[in-house]
């Protein structure tokens, strides 16, 4: 279950809570699940809780392949 | 010589049932707050109806109600948003708009100082859109019977001869020209909703518009079939009303529709889509193809419309689907809203 | 959007659609169900669909909590909710859902029951601490994902000592009804429905990681992607399916490693394990009574479990006979065969458990993809 997107944590708060960012829009949400959580981290937020950090270098590295994957696709002849 | 008492204590004072009643309270109610506000010579008469004069060409009328929650929001309060709404429902059928009513309903408890607020607002964007508040009521309710305040308003205009806009005109191979970008009215209104309450420095886009369609008529006189400000259901809702009523489809085009990032980012939090959240200061003009770049430069050129854009075109269907090509080139259609937008989780 | 944006590129979806086409064999069809609504939803937001070959078809399948809560669950809230002393929470999307003859929350709180939609369960604690003589109680829904928060919100209700909270627990897990649609008896019968591989949740999987499809993979020889909900990573998601299914593997792969591992999060997973445990068995909207696949609160916790503090009673309502959700979550029957869709039953006046949410089937179908059955018509 699902709608659930990544946020940037931009301020830790007392009793585990912080504030995440997207584009200009905040919200307070819960980081009760998560260990070592830092500003400037990534997370995933689902209704109002973090629920995981995103990895920067696993996501680089599906940038990467999806790119890979994409060229392989366009030097075969339609 | 005044004939009150005592002065209205705005800074403390609060409506009650006496303000509704008939009586001197109502009467030094209007003329402190209202009549003070709107400032003009049909309301000095102090009259329950005004007379004017009509000029050349058909005349236009209006009607709505006003019950956004909360009253006031970040770019405009209930009584602006009254205002420049009922401007440009005239506004939309080319007209000039000239001359609105304004019919309050007010719960017992309200505060002087929020409603000589909202009263400013409203002679402010009388004001600011040419037109005069001529005439008015009150009524005063029993606590818990009016969520605060109702406004009602009606509005009148002249449109000139010739032009008939109307959502039956539009043609297979029209444009669709949008004046700017979506969702902001929505997102700002929803910000301050007590349970969803995030921080955003997205303010509603609440304008009065009538200005701006007079640029658009000047520039595109007979080519532009009709005008429409997509409101609540955004402007799914409106593409489908046309649709239905013009007897065809549309085809649009998701990657030209303007919507500022943080209004995607609140829409993608709350899992709301843009196509359907309201805007209050925005318009959808469908165009012939031959007038639209005319009408969208004119658009541009105002400060209304700075980031106009044309966003897809009229088609021949009979099942009258709002189609549009997502930014990938699949496709989806723009359906009629269910019910009402509640944030998702899922 | 960060991390969102980047996995939204055309020019790359473009180049993988081609990819998907050069690898998928085309005297072969390749039939993936995406579990998720969440997937169900972006398939049809960013219509995924007409960038796959033809042979490439996407199924439905019922990974949308609201869409398979059974209608008697939500009889017992509305009646909980008509209490005077209750403030019942619940999430936007349980408004609309359908109970017995047209019932729902969004009724019953016109006709004056305090209802009170949320965005979070902290909002939950936070209406029971500000109105200490009512009773307030969170109608908590959701599959993995959903559940921890649940669990966040009872230790803190624990922790304040408040004695006016409880919590209608509805959740369910995933990897049980991904075994029920692979067990149920259309699926036996010889040449029914196959499902070649299957499209796993994004962020059910963030919680309980990629180890227990591993099983299911196992048991069953079928392959599953994990895959991130953005439109590359489905599409990237879909071509390792084509691949596995070219190689004839069924392993476990994760798309979406920037956010699953294989443990998950053990936070999240302790917090959960703590506080619930199995039903011997939930009514699924549609699939009818799946063993082990619903949570309650343990015993330790009955004080914040509302159905035994307030003594509901089980609430049974049977499905129009006519709706084919069944056999639609399945992936046997498509929303276009079923003979209530887009009559009687509508987004508006909904029937069955696929037309509830917007990520059902068929609300997905008639929302985004109905245009495609005209043009259909009109090429045959």
């Amino acid at each position: 279950m699902c709608l659930a997107i990544p946020a940037e944590v931009t301020k830790l708060l007392p009793d585990e809570m912080a504030i995440v960012s997207i584009d200009g829009v905040s919200k307070e949400i819960s980081v009760a699940l998560i260990e070592n959580l830092a500003v400037g981290d990534y997370v995933i937020i689902h209704v109002g809780y973090a629920l995981t950090k995103i990895d920067p270098e696993e996501a680089r590295r599906t940038l990467e392949l999806l790119r890979e994957l994409s060229i392989e696709g366009q030097g075969v002849a339609p | 010589m005044k004939a009150y008492q005592r002065k209205l204590d705005i800074k403390n004072g609060c409506v009650d049932l006496s303000h509704g009643s008939g009586g001197r309270a109502m009467a030094q109610l209007i003329s402190g707050l209202f009549h003070e506000a709107f400032g003009n010579e049909w309301l000095a008469r102090g009259n329950d109806q005004s007379a004017f004069d009509v000029g050349a060409g058909r005349m236009v009328m209006t009607t709505d109600g006003y019950v956004v929650s909360p009253l006031f929001f970040p770019g405009g309060n209930i009584g602006s948003l009254a205002v420049h709404g009922t401007v440009n429902d005239i506004a939309m059928a080319g007209a000039k708009p000239l001359y609105l009513s304004a019919s309050f309903i007010i719960e017992e408890g309200f505060r002087f100082s929020d409603l000589k607020m909202i009263a400013e607002s409203m002679g402010e964007a009388a004001r600011t859109a040419g037109v005069h508040i001529i005439t008015g009521d009150t009524k005063v309710v029993e606590r818990g019977k009016a969520d605060g305040l109702f406004i009602s308003t009606a509005g009148v205009g002249v449109v000139p001869d010739g032009l008939d806009l109307s959502a039956e005109n539009a043609c297979v191979g029209d444009r669709v020209l949008i004046s700017g970008t979506l969702g902001d009215h929505g997102v700002a209104i929803m910000s301050k909703r007590q349970n969803l309450a995030f921080e955003t420095e997205i303010v509603s886009d609440s304008a009065s518009l009538n200005d701006l369609v007079a640029q658009m008529v000047h520039a595109g006189g007979r080519g532009i079939r009709l005008m429409r400000d997509p409101t609540r259901g955004g402007l799914a809702a409106t593409l489908n009303e046309i649709a239905q009523q013009s007897d065809l489809g549309f085809h649009l085009q998701e990657e030209a529709i303007p919507v500022k990032p943080g209004v995607a980012a609140a829409c993608e939090l709350l899992g709301l889509d843009p196509l359907y959240v309201a805007n209050e200061g925005k318009l959808v003009a469908i165009v012939a193809p031959e007038a639209a770049k005319a009408v969208l430069a004119a658009m541009r050129a105002h400060p209304l419309g700075r980031d106009a854009a044309d966003v897809g075109e009229a088609v021949a269907d009979d099942h009258h689907f709002v189609q549009m090509a997502t930014s990938f080139g699949g496709g989806r259609i723009v359906d009629w809203l269910s019910g009402e937008q509640l944030p998702r989780i899922c | 959007m960060k991390y969102a944006d980047e996995f939204r590129d055309k020019e790359i979806a473009l180049g993988l659609a081609k990819t998907i086409r050069a690898e998928s064999h085309p005297d072969r069809p390749y039939r993936f169900m995406e579990f998720c609504g969440g997937h169900t939803h972006a398939i049809s937001r960013y219509g995924l669909e007409d960038m796959l070959p033809n042979n490439v078809r996407m199924i439905h399948g019922p990974g949308c909590p609201v869409c398979v809560l059974p209608a008697g669950r939500i009889d017992m809230a509305i009646r909980l909710a008509e209490r005077s002393e209750i403030i019942l929470c619940v999430y936007g999307d349980l408004m609309r859902v359908p109970g017995s003859q047209g019932a729902s929350l969004l009724k019953a709180k016109a006709r004056g029951a305090d209802i009170r939609m949320v965005y979070s369960t902290i909002d939950a604690i936070r209406i029971a601490e500000e109105n200490p003589e009512r009773e307030i109680v969170f109608f908590a829904i959701g599959f993995e994902t959903t559940t921890p928060p649940t669990a966040v919100m009872i230790r803190l209700a624990e922790k304040k000592q408040l004695s006016n909270f409880s919590v209608f627990c509805n959740h369910v897990l995933t990897p049980p009804a991904m075994q029920n649609i692979l067990e149920s008896p259309d699926i036996r019968s010889i040449g029914r429905v196959e499902i070649d591989g299957f499209v796993g949740p994004a962020h059910v999987s963030t919680i309980i990681g990629t180890a227990p499809y591993e099983f299911f993979a196992e048991e069953f020889g079928k392959p599953v992607v994990i895959s991130g909900f953005e439109p590359l990573d489905m599409m990237q998601a879909i071509l390792m399916l084509v691949r596995q299914v070219n190689e004839h593997r069924h392993e476990v792969e994760n798309q979406y490693s920037r956010a699953v591992t294989r443990d998950g999060n053990l936070r999240a997973k302790e917090e959960v394990s703590d506080i619930f445990e199995l039903r011997d068995q939930f009514e699924w909207r549609g699939l009818g009574q799946v063993p082990y696949s619903g949570l309650k609160l343990k015993r330790a916790y009955a004080k914040y479990d509302a159905e035994v503090r307030f003594g509901m009673n089980e609430l049974r309502v049977d499905d129009n006979p006519a709706c084919e959700c069944g056999a639609i979550l399945r992936g046997v029957k498509k929303p276009v065969d079923c003979k209530l869709f887009g009559t009687v039953c509508t987004p508006e006046t909904a029937m069955g458990s696929c037309m509830v949410s917007s990520e059902g089937a068929c609300a997905a179908h008639w929302t985004y993809g109905r245009f495609r059955d005209h043009q259909q018509r009109r090429a045959s």
